[in-house]
């Protein structure tokens, strides 16, 4: 059994049994989260999971219908004005202000956590550049690309130095350029020390980011723990997905014969986990069928944890 | 049982952020107070006064000065307490974005209602200012009325957010304007002395909190003396609160959800 490193500092998020219901829908059914100083945390589900209303829940915009949470050492919903001086917040939909250009949005961001004077525009200069924004500080906000709006959310979240950053799908509807840059950043953030939960429903990205998540469907954690965790403690090394009907066909044969390996089929494909994959596939080739064969991932432990596939 | 507002000095910075805009657009908006106001004092003032002729001792466009002062008070503060506070509400994501920041619903409910009471100040101001050029205004009690304007556009703003807080969309507020605004313009004296009406229309219409407004401006910039200076205060005061009180507590159940 791992022995979990001994925290100098108390957990930044402690949440037990979080409920939330709308009309008759439990839409968070007793969740419990714990997020650690310096830690890269993701909830990864499909949309309609839950993951929204659990962040609005840390940030006390929600009231929870049960359970107890505590965020950065404040009881919430009670101290989430409190809590929220040392917060910044990504959220899922553009809220920065048309009212204004670029500049005037940090400005007045800033103002809202009453940052104010001299000290502030050497600190909005660092963050234009941060965002690559250095240049465009008049411009309005509507001549923006989508990238660049996303870029500038992320900075305007770090006007106040906060110890938590909260991201509701960071990088929904960005190209894939946009995307890695946004992930640059994030990477940068956590090395500086900075805490960070992000929701998404990209695989990829959770994979890749978060150093822990938990997998979210219908309301519930149905597991917790570092990535590559979660990949070894349930699925096989090894995927061979099965692309065409013949394929399938030969797919469902070998499974039959069970020796260590487990089929799922998941809409056309079949999907064979295994931890030696080669007799299987050495007989996929003499018989000349296409396949792909992958190391397992998020996905997959998606799909054995829930039944159905991330993406919706 | 009703949680009461407890708004912080963050609210300003929800005001500040309104001035911030306004000042991007600083000609037409001034345009905008002057202009209409301004058309109504003349075209009414002097078309119509000739018509009228005096009011005991004050001339037709004396009283309208100050009556529609009171006005545009209201329709000003009204306005942006509804179109525009909705704009930021619903559409902007404005409201959102403060409250990922250490602002609460009722710092912004605070602050939106002191921003549209500014505004309801600003309009009134360019329209004594004219006033005052064309010799419509007494003597120096006249400064006495801004700080009765003021609180009145207070008033007219939180009475509007309550509105505000069930709007799905922009077209609800024409209820607003048809059923309470329009009745309340036309019977509050602004245009003519209540004294004209019926006394049950007269009694029926003092519950609103319009003519007691005028009751309090008209006097102060026209020489005239205060009949119930207390009542109208109290309940110009007991409007404003009361909207305020609801309309932090509705909108705190519209976005905290």
């Amino acid at each position: 059994m791992r022995v979990e490193q001994p925290s100098a500092a108390a957990p930044l998020v402690v949440a037990h049994g979080l409920c939330k219901r709308y009309g008759e829908q439990w839409v968070v059914d007793g969740v419990d989260l714990e997020v650690r100083q310096g830690e890269f945390f993701g909830l990864l589900g499909p949309n309609g999971a839950g993951k929204t209303t659990i962040l609005r829940m840390l940030l006390g915009l929600t009231p929870p219908d049960g359970g107890e949470l505590q965020v950065l050492g404040e009881p919430i919903p009670a101290r989430a004005r409190e809590a929220r001086t040392r917060i910044g917040v990504v959220p899922q939909f553009d809220s920065l202000d048309p009212d204004f250009t670029v500049r005037e949005n940090l400005v007045t961001y800033a103002s809202y956590f009453g940052l104010r004077g001299k000290d502030l525009a050497p600190r909005i200069a660092e963050l234009l550049a941060l965002a690559n924004l250095e240049g465009r500080e008049d411009t309005p906000i509507a001549a923006l690309s989508g990238g660049m709006k996303r870029r500038l959310t992320l900075v305007r979240a770090l006007v106040n130095e906060p110890r938590l950053v909260v991201l509701d799908e960071p990088t929904t509807g960005l190209d894939p350029q946009a995307r890695h840059h946004i992930w640059q950043r994030l990477r940068e953030l956590r090395d500086t020390g900075t805490t960070l939960i992000m929701t998404t429903h990209y695989m990829e990205e959770a994979e890749r980011l978060c150093d822990r998540l938990a997998i979210i469907d219908a309301g519930r954690v149905l597991a917790s723990a570092s990535p590559r965790t979660l990949i070894q403690a349930h699925i096989e090394p090894h995927v061979i997905e099965l692309l065409d009907a013949p394929g399938r066909a030969a797919g469902e044969v070998l499974a039959a014969r069970g020796a260590g390996v487990r089929a799922y089929r998941a809409g056309d494909l079949l999907l064979l986990y295994t931890a030696t994959p080669g007799a299987l596939l050495g007989e996929l080739d003499a018989a000349g069928h296409r396949y792909l064969h992958r190391p397992a991932n998020l996905e997959d432990v998606f799909l054995k944890l829930t039944g159905h596939e991330l993406r919706d | 049982m009703i949680a009461l507002p407890r708004p912080s000095f963050r609210s300003l910075a929800v005001w500040q952020r309104n001035l911030r805009v306004w000042r991007k657009m600083l000609l037409p908006s001034i345009l905008g107070h002057f202009g209409e106001p301004l058309l109504y004092l003349l075209a009414f003032g002097y078309g119509f006064g000739r018509l009228v002729g005096d009011l005991g001792e004050l001339s037709y466009v004396a009283f309208l000065a100050s009556g529609i002062i009171c006005s545009s008070a209201l329709f000003t503060a009204s306005f942006e307490a509804m179109y525009s506070a909705f704009t930021r509400m619903a559409n902007q994501q404005t409201w959102n974005a403060m409250l990922n920041a250490p602002l609460v619903v009722d710092d912004i409910v605070l602050g939106e209602v002191l921003w549209a009471a500014t505004k309801g100040l600003m309009s009134a101001m360019a329209i004594l200012l004219v006033a005052t050029a064309m010799g419509l205004v007494a003597d120096w009690r006249a400064l006495w009325a801004l700080p009765v304007v003021a609180l009145s556009g207070f008033t007219f703003a939180a009475c509007a957010m309550v509105v505000t807080a069930f709007a799905r969309n922009y077209d609800f507020f024409l209820y607003y304007f048809t059923l309470i605004l329009t009745p309340m313009l036309l019977t509050g004296g602004v245009f003519f002395p209540r004294e004209q009406f019926p006394e049950w229309l007269q009694g029926l219409t003092y519950v609103l909190p319009l003519p007691h407004a005028v009751d309090l401006i008209r006097p102060l910039l026209t020489g005239g003396s205060l009949h119930q200076p207390w009542l109208n205060l109290a309940v110009v005061v007991g409007y404003g609160l009361a909207g305020l009180i609801s309309a932090t507590a509705l909108i705190r159940r519209r976005m905290i959800c």
